[in-house]
Formats: structure tokens, C-alpha cells, sequence
């Protein structure tokens, strides 16, 4: 084919120029305001992850659902009280000021739904999230009606809009990020406990309901500064992907904790690099797409909770049954057909291709035997009810017995006796 | 008003309105029941993606390819919450979380990557539809109620909300007793024999029928606000399940037709020039009356259930 090279030249070209630009773009040299995005970035995921563990723990991950759509109204008002006012309406702070109001508005209503009527925390949730957008969405379209020119932007509160992000709005959310970090230092052993057992923290003389609320309050404030950058519809992803994943990783809180800010931070540095890398790529649902890519490695691979972890742990236990029935099934004289047990016992050396037990074969066989000789004694006495409980046809007995025990077990079984010709 | 100006302008969106609002209010008694509401809130998300994948891979704004791809959409995040559930070990609210926003999220960049900009598609569309424009050009008057040929130039959304809404309905009216019983009792419903976990991903998918056809006629924020407020004003106003259905009908045309009244004429009233989106007009209402059920309603509190903390 005549094009076939300079086309390939052509791709190469731009593979290496994409290249040099994700290289750019992760050593923050794109310029002045792919540098803001990147740093704001970085610090709402930081924060947004940090909180968010807590909201996981109190399995309450989408009370931030409605929390974030509930900013919508307040952001309409905001702008329509600063241009009656007089003022520019799109003053960043107002703004977030205003959204800030009314999430506080829908999370009181979410609050009082829950505890005094009949309706579950989900149904709350929906019916909150729901009624405050639409009505924003009212009110966008009185917006969209009144000054006509001046609204552009709002609609960026939706997904985020990073294009014209100023000194003093990336001010705005490093300043949000940092207070919302001071906070949860202070109240984090607090608001770990009630996670985890509100009776007990009540019991304990703890604030329980304050102290929800102030993390449902923290919460409010990383969806108020995370609006500019990822949207209101996005926020929530950075609030519940990063715990999520962090979970994967470890058993302890404070680690979590920990675990999940990197991510967050992690997920909003590379995210904020990757877009401003190339055009068409935009911040909020990139920075989503590589938390999810965060998790999902997670997912297949953390150790302990992860599927393949599990997959290991499975195929080892299966492997465990197999190899102790075909010994039982050799002390017995019996012939094994399955095909793995086969296999297994003869990669052990425990059998012969045939089938035919080794020596060391029928020596395991035996002791198998006696050993599940030996558990029906132990299960037979309540003497030994413990031990007995913790039976389950594999564990070996020297693990729950002592030498000494087993001799006496041993002498209540007898030694071989001899078989009358 | 006149019959000519009403016929032809208002009459179709105040129609599918409340046909949208019925047909998600239905399956949403069982989905507020079962603690499910949410599953509303995921599919409608998700629905996004569905559609801007089947318009990529035929290439053509159409009403079919579209609802297919988000039907199967939905189905994706439904088989994916439940696996994420089970092989992570995570609570649904969570796995919900993770699955929704990272395929809404996938849903806008490949909008913004494919050159959809001749085509209308956009987010803005997908969150709150377009009611106001689903007008019935043909009508002259209510004359034309009667007249064959003006009654094929319907807007085809009513005909396909229409359909939906008859499949709800029929999905609800078959299999009630064991909706019923699984509902309320999963373990008994279980024990006579009713295959209590296909009947709920059968709810779901129901669910989501409607919610696409919905979507396509008045975009997906209002989807939600039916799927969960009209159910949950009626649980404040009856102790069964069949006057909670009819209360939540009841409240679904309410709201339907009041909200989209008061998009239409409110601001009129009001001295404005313009009339404000009806969807967005449609969910506050059914928001006043939830707030109204939750503060006087009859069956408001919760009784024989301790508190949580």
C-alpha cells in the first residue's frame, strides 16, 4: 500500500506528542491553569477521600447522593440574589455559600424524614435528592430567563467545568480542602466510634446524633468545594470510590483513613493530568474513570478481600478435601475414581500413576484414619467439648490437642488387634 | 382557554406526564418497600451511557436502538452492583455508589469524545428532558380526538409511555400476590415456592422499562422523583398495600398535572414572561405533597419499630 509509511509515521508522531503532553501534564508544565486544576484536584480527592471513609463506615455512602444534588438550589439562589444585588453572580464564593445553604437545607430534611416518619433512609434519600434538583432545575430555567447572557456557567456546576478556573477559585477549594482536613483530625476518633457502634458510643455518653451531623456537615463541605471541579453529580463518586477501594487494603480504620485520601488524591492528580493531557477529555469523569480503575484493581487483587485472594483460598481448601478423602478412601481399601484426587495424591508422591498407594502413602493413610478415629472420641466426650467444636473433618487434632491427651485418647482406642484366621 | 390552543399545545405533555408518573410510581410501591428506592436513582444515571453507546454503534438518533441500549444498560448496573456486592463483600448502598457514577461517568466522556454536536444529545437533555416540546401538531380542537388523521400525527413518546405504562401495570397485576409476598416476607414467600430473588430482578427490570420509556419523553431527574416521592406519600396515608397503590396513583397525577400546570401558567400569573422547566416543576410538587404527607398524614410514624440511633 503507497500510503502505508507516512501514515504510520503519522500515528507514531502523535503517540510520542500524547506521550510528551501526559508527561507535561504530570510535571505540572501545561501551563498556569492545568497546574490550578492539578493541585485543586489532588486536594479535593485528599479530602473527599478522608471523609468519605467515615460516611462508608456508617454505611450512609449515599446520604452524599442527596447531599450533593440538594446544592443545586442554593447555587440558583446565590446567583440570583448577588445579580439582584447588583453584583457579577458568578462569584465563586457566593456561590458555594448559597450551595453550601441549601445542602444543609435537604440534609435536615433527609434527618427529620428518617426519624419521624415511617419511611427508610433510602426512600429519604431518593425523595430529597429528587425534589431539591428539580427544583433547581426550576430555577435554572427562571435564570435562564431573566438575565439573558450572564447565567453561562451554572450548568458547569453539573459536571464541573475546570476551562476558566481562576487564582482565586482555586484559592477558595485549597482553603475548603485544608479546613475540612483540620476538622476531621479533630473529630475523627469520635466520629470513628459512632461508625461503628452508636449504641456503644451513646452508651458512652457521645453526642451521636451531633456527631453525624457534623459528618454529614463535613461532607456537605467537600461537595461545596468539589462542585467547580468534578460537578455535583460526580462528587459522589469521589466520596464513595475512594473508601471503598481503601477497604480492600486493610482492617483498620485509621489506615483506611489513610488509604483512601491517597487514593482520592492519586485519582484526582492523574485524572486533572490525563485531561488537560489532550481536548475532549473532560476533568470530572476522568478523575471518576481512574478511581474506578483504582478499584477495580483492587477488586481483583488486594490480599485477603480481593476475588483472586479468594479464588487461591478456595482452590487451596478444595485441594485440602480431595487429598484427605482419597487418604481415607486408601486406609480403607477402597478404589478412588475422581479424576484430582488421583492426580493430587499422586503429585504428592502419595500414590503410584496406577493408583496403588506408596509407602509413604499408606503410612499418611494410617495415620488419617486414626486421626479421624481419634476426633470421634473427642466428639464423643463432653470432656472435650471445646476441642470438639472445632471439628470440621480437616483440621488436624495435634492443632487442638496436646501430646498428652492424645496418648489418653490414644489408649481408650486400643492398640491393632489380631485377626482371628 | 380554547379547545384549539389546548388540544394541540398542552394536551399531549400534560398526558405523558401523567402517564410517566403513574407508570413509575407503580413498580416504585414495591422498590420504596423493599428498601430498594435507590435502584430508581442508579438506573436513571446509567441510562445516560446506554444510549450514547447504541447511538455510536448505529450511528442514528433513534428511539429503539436508544431504549434498547439503555435497557441494557441498566441490566449491566444491576448485574454489576450485585457482583461487586458479593465478590467485594461491600454494602448496596455503596456498590450502588461505585457503579453508578463511574458508568455515568464513563457515559459523558464518551459524549464528549464522539462528534455528537450535530446531533441532539446532550446532558442537559438526559437529565431533564424536553416535556414542553412533545406538542401534537396535527390537533385543531377536540374535534380531533375523533379525527384518525390528526390522531396518527401523536407524538409516538405517548404511544411508547402508553406501552410501558400497560407492561407495568400487567407485570403488577399477574404476579401480585407473590410481589406481595416476597415484598413483605421474603423467607415465607421462599418456603411456598416463589422464586423470591428472580421476582425482584424481575421488579428491576421492570423498573427500568419504565424508566427508559419515561427518560426518552421527560428526562431522567423526574424519573426519581416518581419512582419515590408519590409511594412514599402514600405509605404516610394507609397501613396496605393496595391503598398505597391507589393513594400513590392518585398523588402521580396530582403532581403530574399540577406541576406541569404551574410550569406552564405559573410564572404568567406571576408576571414572568416565560414558563420554567415542567419536569423540574413536576418533582417539587410531588416534593410539597411528600412534605405535606410526612408532617399530616395518618399513617405517618413509624409504629411497633424501635428508633435507630
Amino acid at each position: 500500500m503507497a500510503g502505508g509509511w507516512p501514515r504510520r509515521r503519522w500515528t507514531s508522531w502523535r503517540a510520542c506528542w500524547a506521550e510528551a503532553m501526559l508527561r507535561d501534564a504530570l510535571l505540572l508544565q501545561l501551563g498556569y491553569n492545568a497546574t490550578l486544576v492539578a493541585i485543586g484536584a489532588t486536594l479535593l480527592g485528599i479530602s473527599a477521600g478522608v471523609t468519605g471513609t467515615f460516611l462508608f463506615l456508617r454505611k450512609r455512602a449515599l446520604v452524599s447522593d442527596a447531599i450533593s444534588h440538594a446544592t443545586l438550589p442554593g447555587v440558583c439562589i446565590a446567583f440570583m440574589v448577588m445579580v439582584s444585588l447588583g453584583g457579577d453572580g458568578r462569584n465563586l464564593a457566593g456561590l458555594l455559600a448559597g450551595s453550601a445553604l441549601s445542602a444543609w437545607v435537604g440534609l435536615l430534611c433527609l434527618n427529620w424524614l428518617t426519624r419521624n416518619t415511617r419511611l427508610a433512609e433510602d426512600a429519604a434519600i431518593g425523595s430529597v435528592l429528587s425534589v431539591f434538583f428539580g427544583f433547581g432545575i426550576v430555577l435554572l430555567t427562571v435564570i435562564q430567563t431573566m438575565g439573558a447572557g450572564r447565567q453561562a456557567g451554572l450548568e458547569g456546576f453539573l459536571l464541573g467545568s475546570t476551562a476558566g478556573m481562576l487564582w482565586a477559585d482555586a484559592l477558595v477549594i485549597a482553603l475548603g480542602g485544608a479546613c475540612t482536613l483540620a476538622l476531621i483530625l479533630l473529630i475523627r476518633r469520635p466520629m470513628t466510634m459512632v461508625a461503628f457502634d452508636p449504641e456503644y458510643a451513646a452508651a458512652r455518653g457521645l453526642p451521636v446524633y451531633r456527631i453525624d451531623l457534623a459528618m454529614m456537615g463535613l461532607v456537605m463541605a467537600v461537595t461545596v468545594v468539589g462542585l467547580k471541579i468534578v460537578g455535583l453529580i460526580l462528587i459522589v463518586a469521589l466520596l464513595i470510590i475512594p473508601p471503598v477501594t481503601a477497604r480492600f487494603w486493610s482492617e483498620r480504620s485509621d489506615r483506611v483513613v489513610m488509604l483512601s485520601g491517597l487514593v482520592g488524591g492519586l485519582a484526582g492528580y492523574l485524572g486533572a493530568a490525563i485531561s488537560a493531557s489532550a481536548p475532549n477529555l473532560p476533568t470530572g469523569p476522568i478523575i471518576v474513570l481512574v478511581a474506578f480503575g483504582f478499584f477495580a484493581v483492587s477488586l481483583l487483587v488486594a490480599p485477603g478481600r480481593g476475588v483472586l485472594a479468594a479464588v487461591l483460598r478456595h482452590l487451596r481448601f478444595q485441594r485440602r478435601v480431595h487429598l484427605r478423602q482419597g487418604l481415607l478412601a486408601l486406609a480403607q481399601g477402597q478404589p478412588i475414581y475422581e479424576r484430582l484426587t488421583v492426580r493430587l495424591l499422586h503429585r504428592a508422591g502419595l500414590v503410584r500413576a496406577d493408583g496403588v498407594a506408596t509407602e509413604s502413602g499408606r503410612a499418611r493413610a494410617a495415620k488419617a484414619l486414626r486421626d479421624e478415629k481419634r476426633w470421634e472420641i473427642v466428639r464423643a466426650d463432653q470432656a472435650h467439648e471445646a476441642a470438639a467444636a472445632l471439628y470440621d473433618g480437616l483440621r488436624d487434632i495435634e492443632t487442638v490437642l496436646t501430646r498428652d491427651q492424645i496418648d489418653e485418647i490414644d489408649r481408650r482406642i486400643g492398640g491393632p488387634q489380631e485377626v482371628p484366621a | 382557554m380554547s379547545g384549539s390552543e389546548f388540544v394541540p399545545l398542552s394536551l399531549t405533555p400534560l398526558l405523558i406526564g401523567i402517564l410517566t408518573a403513574v407508570a413509575c410510581a407503580l413498580p416504585g410501591n414495591f422498590l420504596v418497600l423493599r428498601r430498594q428506592a435507590l435502584i430508581g436513582d442508579a438506573i436513571s444515571h446509567v441510562v445516560l451511557p446506554g444510549i450514547v453507546v447504541a447511538f455510536l454503534l448505529t450511528g442514528i438518533i433513534a428511539a429503539w436502538p436508544m431504549m434498547l441500549g439503555a435497557a441494557g444498560a441498566a441490566v449491566v448496573a444491576v448485574v454489576l452492583i450485585e457482583a461487586i456486592r458479593r465478590l467485594g463483600r461491600i454494602e448496596p448502598g455503596a456498590a450502588m455508589g461505585v457503579v453508578f457514577t463511574s458508568m455515568f461517568a464513563g457515559g459523558v466522556l464518551l459524549l464528549e469524545q464522539s462528534d455528537t454536536s450535530s446531533v441532539h444529545l446532550d446532558v442537559e437533555h438526559a437529565l431533564y428532558g424536553n416535556l414542553e416540546s412533545l406538542i401534537w401538531l396535527d390537533a385543531t380542537g377536540w374535534s380531533s380526538l375523533f379525527d384518525p388523521v390528526a390522531l396518527a400525527g401523536l407524538p409516538v413518546e405517548l404511544i411508547r409511555i402508553l406501552i410501558a405504562l400497560a407492561g407495568v401495570g400487567g407485570f403488577i397485576w399477574l404476579f401480585w400476590r407473590p410481589l406481595k409476598l416476597s415484598t413483605f416476607d421474603e423467607g415465607f414467600a421462599r418456603t411456598v415456592g416463589i422464586r423470591a430473588d428472580l421476582l425482584g430482578f424481575a421488579l428491576v427490570i421492570v423498573a427500568a422499562v419504565a424508566a427508559v420509556a419515561a427518560f426518552d419523553a421527560v428526562g431522567s431527574i423526574i424519573v426519581i422523583a416518581m419512582f419515590i416521592c408519590p409511594p412514599a406519600a402514600a405509605r404516610m396515608m394507609t397501613n396496605t398495600l393496595e391503598g398505597q397503590i391507589g393513594w400513590s396513583v392518585a398523588f402521580a397525577v396530582l403532581s403530574a398535572s399540577l406541576g406541569y400546570v404551574l410550569a406552564g401558567y405559573g410564572p404568567l400569573w406571576l408576571g414572568a414572561a416565560d414558563a420554567v422547566s415542567a419536569a423540574g416543576m413536576i418533582a417539587t410538587v410531588s416534593g410539597m405533597i411528600l412534605a405535606l404527607a410526612a408532617r399530616f398524614g395518618p399513617c405517618r410514624a413509624r409504629t411497633g419499630a424501635p428508633l435507630n440511633s
